[in-house]
């Protein structure tokens, strides 16, 4: 016999379903009444400083369907590269960044957008720099587990070429499934693609 | 203080012991699971760090489905719903986020696509929310749903069951899962509880009846514990190279 270890597992996860949104954002389904508002409405409030920037997308499957069920987090750092977190010590971030939203696909076409600000590098405590990027966590129904995605930025070519996260992905061929291609000033689009030749690669992070 | 740690890296999720993302035994995943591996390596500071969710934040009625739609009483099953968050190390969390969501006492959800023959209840909404406390500790008072047939099969129905979402410290901690009830039958006819590998898994996932926390002639509890990722000892995490 040994000692106990008096460790747990974690809750094991189940798919969101299709009904997510009554319990995320009731009043975006039209449930209002129960909440002043949803959260996560927007990652930044008035005064934000840096690059106002707009991402557009969709949420593809493996039979090329886009999902209008999709439930999107984000969450990101500052213009410096800071978290506004209570688990932040490198610095204060931007207070007006709060860095986290709810992203909802449009209920009829499946078009999301993210309006935010351009985040900075992140500077890893342990060493090396994380190019610009802006974490995502999809649910949906037929997802039985929360998909963990990144957004990087095409036009951050060194930053990527240097990211130890980037760095991780052996099929390089597949590393531009996580660039958000530039479409004008300030617009990217980025789509998420479940499965399939073009699958976006997803992290276990 | 026995409250998580708030830095430090989160222990690699045991991708065993939650469901794969490809389960044919539950049709909407075959077209949506990715077919790659992941691209695994420890967390970042983006997964370790995430926003503060404040208990002041809360209206005084957001975990009291029962009143929270209308003010009047849904109709149903009096139930509390109670537990703590803990994370892998079996420490309180306190500060996080509890979301849920479930259909009425007939198991009908109030949503457009729900077209189940079971009645809306003019007074149930269908979604909470609270914040834990210092303890770890949530609750919620609702009333008991009801279990539901879905198309996934000919003759398939979904157990009764409360939806949760969890929101923790770190974004990496972001997790959906259901609570199921003590003694339900459909519990082990269900494809999606069967998305989960293991009996100790799904056990995880199963609400007993807590009588000592029932409230005589008012109402039942059942009590459920979630569990969060947790966050490596970092003793050793600032040596030199070599040492
Ligand atoms: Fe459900």
């Amino acid at each position: 016999m040994t000692q106990p270890l008096h460790q747990l597992k974690e809750s094991p996860s189940q798919t969101a379903g299709p009904y997510v949104h009554i319990g995320l954002t009731p009043n975006a389904l039209g449930i209002p009444g129960i909440y002043p508002e949803d959260l996560g409405l927007s990652p930044i409030r008035e005064g934000a400083k840096g690059e106002r920037i707009t991402i557009t997308g969709h949420v593809r499957d493996g039979a090329g369907m886009i999902l209008r069920d999709a439930l999107i987090e984000s969450w990101q750092a500052d213009a410096a590269g800071l978290f506004n977190s209570p688990s932040e010590t490198r610095g204060k971030a931007d207070p007006n960044v709060i860095g986290w939203a709810r992203i909802l696909a449009d209920f009829d076409s499946g078009d999301w957008s993210l309006t935010t600000v351009k985040p900075g590098a992140v500077t890893l405590p342990q060493g090396g720099t994380m190019a610009p990027h802006i974490a995502l966590w999809i649910v949906a129904r037929g997802v039985n587990i929360g998909l963990q995605t990144r957004i990087y930025f095409e036009d951050e070519g060194e930053a990527n070429a240097a990211c130890p996260v980037l760095a991780r992905i052996e099929h390089k061929a597949r590393i531009p499934t996580l660039l958000a291609k530039k479409t004008g000033p300030g617009q990217y689009r980025f789509d998420i693609v479940l499965q399939g030749d073009d699958e976006t690669v997803f992290f276990d992070l | 203080m026995s409250d998580a740690p708030l830095t430090g890296p989160l222990i690699g999720r045991d991708r065993l012991w939650h469901p794969p993302a490809y389960t044919p035994g539950y049709k909407t995943s075959v077209t949506r699971a990715p077919s790659r591996a992941l691209v695994a390596m420890g967390s970042t500071l983006s997964e370790e760090t995430g926003p503060a969710f404040g208990r002041d934040m809360l209206g005084l009625n957001d975990n009291n489905l029962i009143i929270n739609f209308t003010g009047q009483p849904a109709i149903g099953e009096r139930i509390i719903m109670h537990g703590r968050v803990l994370d892998e190390n079996a420490r309180p969390v306190p500060g996080v986020l509890i979301e849920i969501w479930h259909a009425n006492a007939g198991g009908r959800y109030r949503h457009k696509k729900d077209g189940y023959l079971a009645p809306l209840d003019p007074n149930f909404g269908g979604c909470g929310r609270t914040v834990s406390n210092a303890d770890g500790a949530y609750e919620f008072l609702t009333i008991r749903p009801g279990a539901y047939p879905w198309p996934n099969g000919v003759n398939h129905w979904r157990p009764m069951h409360i939806h949760i979402s969890v929101f923790g410290h770190g974004f990496g901690q972001r997790l959906i899962t259901q609570m199921y009830f003590e003694g339900d039958p459909l519990i082990a006819r269900c494809p999606i509880v069967n998305t989960i590998p293991s009996q100790a898994a799904i056990d995880a996932l199963v609400a007993p009846l807590d009588m000592n926390a029932s409230i005589p002639m008012d109402c039942l509890a059942y009590k459920f514990d979630i569990v969060l990722r947790g966050r490596r000892q970092t003793f050793f995490e600032n040596r030199r190279e070599g040492m």
